[in-house]
């Protein structure tokens, strides 16, 4: 294809700032760490490579971490593709809250997902607290932490919300004559499906199926946590080798083994959709959904909100629920524990009774938080919407696709080398930032970024150039054509893109943790310093914190589903 | 040590031209994120010195040192604290600290004082154990254990919960506890031992202890965790007259301490202040706060105890001991060959 000047000229105006900004915050960090790593080896720079290769845990990591990462992808879509045909077909009373409640996982820091799971299946938890009290039982009967179905479990809960925003939205205007159309012909329901509706939806779902492969391939906490110590994927081997045994060359070959996989995968993603992508004229929810009538499709969709509610909501109230209890134990029946209500650990947060200089009260880290969350925000956006532009000018130029690329790289990175990475390279006035609040609201654009930009990019792509034209011979001023097409259409793309950059640097814990100056924390660091500390009252305070965090998360998703009615975005 | 006090004292002449007309200095200050202070402490250093004390948390203390090294060429800290003995090697290794004799060493007793030039002076201690749940030993009519030997016996089958050494602070302490008591030829054996009387292993502290220690609900009621979690089961519950449902196993051999260290990164733009804040961390005022905002102990004789450290700490008379310079040395065999033996 042969490209206009003023076209090229265009093109590089609108990557100019957000590849600036990847250049600078970047790649400019991981190269500096990545090429200090290497030379810290003994001998030459090879040599870390070779030792890697030659050493049989790089190959069972890397094989666990792809073998998990498949099966935890498989398993999402299982329940997520479902979930999205709900969502994106039927009309019934609560489905707002449910899907502003389905969200809330994928916001939520680890350890408190953790936490939560704890407060369901773990030893103490609900389900096993009951069940021992039932079968009158001495041990808990169920084993949950240091399982691998831990781990696939908490991958589900996490990314199930992916694709049930990306599937469901775009599902949901999807033309249903489409699938009529191919049963009149005498396709029945199955063939109409897997010939008709999946080939239509695949762009959407392998968008989907990557993000979430590449969250789970990434995964630290969950395989720390809930998966147990004979459970490590490259994330968790690169931070056992960086911290701990301080193998900078060897961390920073599994830092580019890493990075490799996610590439190539994304590479292989954006080659997939380019056959894939079918033009379509997209339909309005009016169309689309309907209301739930015949008693099969009610059932059918009883059954998939309990499993949604089983899976998704259920740890979280758990937490909710375990933050106003209190487990007391009774002497002589030491098993036994009864549980009663209290508020005290949330007016326990509001109070220093060491007066301590880091103690800040909830409404503080609240604050704090939410300046950070709207500094990714405006950031996000403003790096965002040209990238997007350029993005929806031309989807098959190779410039495109490389930056498509590009813009994921981020979130296949090892959190641990890039934290020192900022240390090593933005060390220099102007850019001595080591110190700084600003590393936060940066680090948190990273990892907002792509999903920003792939909220964006099919609002921009939906005005069409010809509609325009239109209106003005039909006499629209361009005012009228800015208030009624393009603020309408844009506008609310633009509000949901920046309610997820909002959300991620709301619960976003391991880079921020890495930065942070201790008299301002955020939330999730605020529970993290609450839950490492003995104590009913730490813990308790921990829980309270979580379920407050909950519920500001829940709170943001209410209203992404208020600006979002009717309007198109692949989140 | 005449001549300790000689070169600080030098250093407080040298830094006496500050006077209190003149806005504060910025004194810039780099720990690991478990540290705290009491506010009233820190400012009344800052007004006595005309300073303003700039703290920068960096991760955990692993991470934390990292970024020391990485940085060490161009420091963004005058002060760093937190590197404790198990790291205490690869700090002075790398050369980030400046010797400093500060005139408070004197005054110390000779243990914690582990690097000889003073590069990293020792700040507090605290002591890894074995905690276990009272309850549950009275209700099953059932001794709690003495020693470490006493965890292979099979009345101890299905009672421990430890954490990973690779991933937990306090599991890395429990492992060197095992290798100063059994010696680094025969601790794995004892392992053995462990993994046959159905030991559990899990990856962090909160973990262990909030999931699966009895205490708080599971069903393991001995943990690995601090000598300070008992008087903190007290001092952090509703009512604090209670006694704690937990104790400590002290046995010779048994606990691995864990000492502090803060030194003045090499570079540092503030050495005159940076001196008056090591020598600050090492007074009675603070050394006698830490211990209720960081659970760790005072270094320094003079600093006194809470009330309820009198009452609920225990002390072990002889924590099992392994120098700094082996630990450096074989951490990545000796966690290996944990890994190996415990776990696959």
């Amino acid at each position: 294809m042969i490209l206009k000047r003023h076209k090229w000229a265009i093109f590089i105006l609108l990557w100019f700032p957000p590849l600036v900004f990847l250049l600078l915050f970047y790649f400019y960090p991981l190269g500096s760490i990545l090429k200090i790593s290497l030379e810290r080896s003994q001998h030459g720079l090879f040599s870390p490579f070779l030792d890697a290769f030659k050493s049989p845990i790089t190959w069972r990591v890397l094989s666990f971490t792809l073998w998990q990462a498949i099966l935890s992808t498989i398993l999402t879509l299982c329940l997520g593709l479902p979930g999205a045909y709900l969502f994106a077909h039927y009309n019934f009373h609560g489905k707002s809250l449910l899907q502003a409640l389905t969200s809330i996982p994928f916001l939520m820091p680890t350890m408190v997902v953790a936490v939560a799971f704890n407060a369901l299946v773990g030893p103490s938890g609900w389900i096993n607290l009951g069940l021992r009290q039932l079968l009158n039982l001495d041990r808990p009967p169920i084993q949950f932490t240091n399982t691998l179905a831990a781990i696939l479990i908490a991958h589900v809960f996490f990314n199930t919300a992916i694709v049930l925003r990306m599937v469901g939205d775009y599902w949901s205007h999807l033309d249903p004559h489409l699938g009529q159309a191919a049963q009149m012909l005498g396709a029945n329901r199955w063939q109409a499906i897997r010939r008709v509706i999946l080939p239509v939806l695949s762009p959407a779902i392998t968008a989907a199926a990557l993000l979430v492969f590449i969250f789970d391939f990434t995964s630290f906490g969950v395989i720390l946590i809930l998966g147990g110590p004979r459970f490590a994927t490259l994330e968790v081997e690169i931070y056992y080798q960086t911290i701990s045994l301080f193998n900078l060359p060897l961390a920073a070959v599994l830092c580019l083994l890493q990075l490799g996989c996610t590439l190539g995968l994304t590479l292989v993603y954006s080659r997939l959709t380019k056959r894939l992508t079918i033009p379509l004229a997209l339909k309005s929810h009016k169309i689309t959904q309907r209301r739930l009538t015949t008693p099969r499709s009610k059932m059918l969709a009883g059954v998939l909100i309990a499993f949604l509610m089983t899976l998704l909501i259920l740890p979280l109230a758990a937490l909710a629920i375990r933050s106003v209890t209190r487990l007391e134990r009774g002497f002589g029946q030491q098993m036994a524990t009864s549980p009663t209500f209290t508020l005290d650990y949330y007016r326990e947060l509001g109070t220093n009774h060491r007066e301590s200089i880091f103690f800040s009260s909830p409404s503080t880290s609240i604050g704090i938080s939410l300046g950070y969350a709207l500094a990714t925000t405006a950031l996000a956006l403003l790096l965002g919407f040209p990238a997007a532009l350029a993005l929806s000018r031309d989807a098959d130029s190779p410039v495109n696709q490389g930056m498509d690329a590009l813009l994921m790289l981020p979130l296949g990175t090892s959190a641990v080398t890039l934290g020192l990475g900022f240390i090593v390279a933005l060390d220099k006035p102007p850019l001595d930032l080591r110190a700084s609040w600003i590393l936060i609201p940066l680090a948190h654009t990273l990892v907002a970024f792509p999903f920003v930009v792939r909220n964006l990019a099919p609002a921009l792509r939906s005005i069409q150039p010809r509609v325009r034209q239109a209106a003005s011979v039909l006499g629209a001023s361009p005012i009228s054509i800015l208030r009624y097409m393009d603020i309408p259409l844009v506008g609310r793309a633009v509000l949901v893109a920046g309610a997820f950059a909002f959300t991620i640097s709301l619960g976003e814990f391991g880079a921020t943790s890495l930065i942070a100056r201790p008299e301002f924390p955020t939330v999730p660091v605020a529970i993290y310093r609450l839950i490492s500390r003995p104590g009913e009252l730490n813990y308790g305070q921990a829980l309270a914190l979580s379920t407050i965090l909950m519920l500001i998360a829940c709170a943001a998703m209410l209203f992404v589903d208020r600006l979002r009615i009717g309007e198109f975005g692949e989140f | 040590m005449l001549v300790a006090i000689f070169i600080s004292a030098c250093g407080q002449v040298s830094s006496l031209p500050t006077t209190a007309t003149t806005s504060p200095r910025t004194l810039t200050v780099m720990t690991h994120d478990s540290f705290a202070a009491s506010e009233s402490v820190i400012s009344a250093f800052e007004k006595e010195n005309n300073v303003k004390v700039q703290f920068i948390a960096s991760g955990d203390a692993g991470t934390a040192l990292n970024k020391a090294i990485l940085s060490k060429d161009n420091p963004f800290a005058d002060v760093f604290y937190g590197v404790d003995n198990t790291f205490l090697s690869r700090a002075l290794n790398e050369g980030i600290f400046d010797p400093y004799n500060s005139p408070v060493l004197a005054s110390l007793s000779s243990p914690y004082k582990m690097d000889p030039q003073n590069r990293a002076l020792p700040v507090d201690w605290g002591d890894v154990c074995l905690n276990y749940d009272k309850l549950y030993f009275s209700d099953h009519n059932l001794l709690p254990p003495n020693d470490l030997e006493d965890l292979l016996k099979p009345e101890y089958k299905d009672l421990l919960v430890v954490e990973n050494p690779a991933t937990s602070s306090p599991g890395l302490a429990f492992l060197l506890a095992t290798i100063g008591h059994f010696g680094a030829d025969n601790y794995l054996d004892f392992w053995r031992g462990l993994v046959a009387n159905n030991v559990l292993v899990v990856n962090d502290w909160n973990t262990a202890y909030y999931s699966n220690f009895s205490r708080w609900g599971g069903d393991r009621p001995i943990v690995v965790s601090y000598s300070s979690s008992p008087p903190f089961e007290v001092i952090e519950s509703k009512s604090p007259d209670t006694i704690p449902q937990t104790a400590v196993i002290t046995s010779d051999g048994s606990c691995f301490r864990q000492i502090e260290f803060v030194g003045i990164l090499r570079g540092a733009k503030n050495q005159d202040l940076a001196k008056k804040w090591i020598d600050f961390m090492l007074s009675p005022a603070f050394q006698e706060d830490m211990p209720l905002q960081m659970y760790v102990f005072p270094v320094n004789p003079n600093a006194k105890l809470d009330k309820t450290f009198q009452k609920y700490l225990s002390i072990p008379e002889q924590p099992a001991y392994v120098s700094p310079e082996d630990i450096s040395a074989n951490r990545e065999t000796w966690i290996n060959a944990w890994t190996e033996a415990v776990l696959r």
